[in-house]
């Protein structure tokens, strides 16, 4: 569902770009509004969201899309947690439809998807494995990088049960925006994937942006 | 469960009761053949690479490596490591659910009455998610190391918008799902009910299951030649395989 925001940039109380292939790690407080904004589109914004009090809880996708009835996220989805709690709700969506059942590109995963040979290209769970090292503060580890959202990715799913990863269906400017119901860590992975059209094949930046 | 894949007979055979849970350890080659016994059961059922338990069933690699989103005959079920932990070589289903969790108490209790221990001894109404709870500490697990499950015998269909619709009793007495393990395997399993179950009372739906050996996998294997993904699937094991088990007594010889 298509929502547009009434929020101005000129009021966020801050604004990263965060170019392709890097990770985005930061605190939300309950109440705060994040907007991932896709600058140049077709870009796939892999996200984890972790209850930042406890970040054991943390966004669960099973969860959200049972709890709504729908395998697609969207402007009225609640993110909800592995103990079926709201962590995030999605306000605004200038997009349409959001993927959370295809995960994250990782080296291994690209050897069987692509090529044995392809297992030293760039994937969004290194960009993870180094947030995770870096930012030994928030006690995060392997365990805790799990199944996430792709925003601005499309992924339909067949009448026969299949799973097709089509063009994207974002386009330069367009944005999801999500309201904290806790305090919440973000975690995004601006995906450096090559070798499909998630990125259409050229990865770009994204830039995220907090409202107070 | 067929000859087609197995060495002999079943060395082992038991039946969980509905609404129970268990672990073990299974080595590579081991067949596993599960039965629902009065139909409308589901098996929740997660994998651990028992010598290194952060490596795990990852349910979005298995999809996308498959470009699927029901699991049936035929697909291998990946960790996120990049290899196949089993391969399902039978199935009476056709369509098992990954995506749709577990309950839990809160959940259960606004769907059925909920029966305590106190109240209803081995009759009490247990959740998938605490089920796995138990048996994940038996390990050194915990809530951190949950990943969506398998929900075998149950299916979850979409409309073109997304809609998720549960089939109700999708599984018939007597169906049967056979999992090939393509490596040593920690086998952590449930059988609660569905999440979407809507059933007017908690489901008590009893599961069969049967261990023997596989035979080799041969060179026309289904499950190996499902796709080129698959192919690349089975060489990762191949090398896992070959850097993890002792070297033949032959070469070791020389």
């Amino acid at each position: 569902m298509i929502k547009h925001s009434q929020l101005t940039e000129d009021a966020a109380s801050f604004r990263h770009v965060v170019p392709a292939g890097d990770y985005f790690l930061h605190r939300i407080e309950a109440g705060q509004t994040l907007r991932i904004l896709d600058l140049e589109g077709n870009q796939a914004a892999d996200t984890l969201f972790y209850n930042a009090d406890d970040p054991s809880e943390r966004y669960s996708a099973m969860d959200t899309i049972r709890e709504q009835g729908n395998v697609y996220l969207t402007a009225g989805t609640v993110l909800m947690s592995n103990e079926n709690e709201p962590l995030l709700e999605i306000v605004a969506d200038t997009c349409g439809r959001h993927d959370t059942l295809g995960g994250a590109c990782a080296t291994e995963s690209n050897t069987v998807r692509y090529s044995l040979e392809k297992k030293c290209m760039h994937a969004c769970r290194d960009s993870w494995m180094l947030a995770i090292n870096q930012h030994e503060e928030y006690g995060l580890d392997k365990a805790d990088i799990t199944h996430n959202i792709n925003f601005f990715m499309n992924v339909p799913i067949t009448a026969n049960g299949g799973l097709t990863f089509a063009d994207g269906i974002s386009d330069a400017g367009k944005y999801v925006e999500l309201k904290a119901l806790k305090n919440v860590l973000v975690l995004v992975s601006n995906c450096p994937q090559l070798n499909n059209p998630c990125n259409a094949y050229n990865p770009t930046p994204i830039e995220i942006l907090v409202w107070n | 469960m067929s000859n087609v894949y197995m060495v002999g007979k079943p060395i082992y055979e038991d039946t969980l009761g509905g609404g129970c849970h268990w672990s073990m350890r299974v080595k590579k080659g081991t067949l596993l053949t599960l039965t629902d016994v009065k139909g409308g059961a589901n098996v929740g059922m997660l994998f651990y690479n028992p010598y290194d338990l952060l490596e795990k069933y990852n349910a979005p690699d298995t999809l996308k490596c498959q470009h699927t989103f029901k699991l049936t005959r035929g697909h291998c079920l990946y960790s996120d490591m990049g290899r196949i932990f089993a391969s399902i070589v039978e199935d009476d289903c056709g369509w098992h659910d990954t995506v749709c969790g577990n309950l839990n108490k809160n959940m259960l209790e606004k769907k059925w009455t909920l029966k305590t221990y106190q109240e209803a001894h081995n009759g009490w109404t247990q959740n998938g998610n605490d089920a796995f709870l138990v048996e994940f500490a038996k390990y050194g697990l915990n809530r951190k190391d949950m990943a969506a499950n398998l929900n075998l015998f149950s299916q979850v269909v979409t409309d073109d918008e997304g809609n998720m619709r549960y089939v109700e009793n999708a599984s018939k007495a007597g169906d049967t799902i056979t999992l090939r393990f393509e490596m040593d395997t920690l086998v952590i399993f449930h059988t609660c009910p569905h999440p979407l179950n809507s059933a007017d009372e908690y489901p008590v739906r009893p599961v069969h299951y049967s261990i023997a050996q596989a035979k080799p996998v041969t060179d026309d294997d289904e499950c190996k030649n499902k796709c080129s993904e698959n192919q690349r699937g089975f060489k990762n094991n191949a090398l896992y395989n070959f850097l993890n088990e002792p070297f033949p007594s032959s070469s070791a010889s020389n």
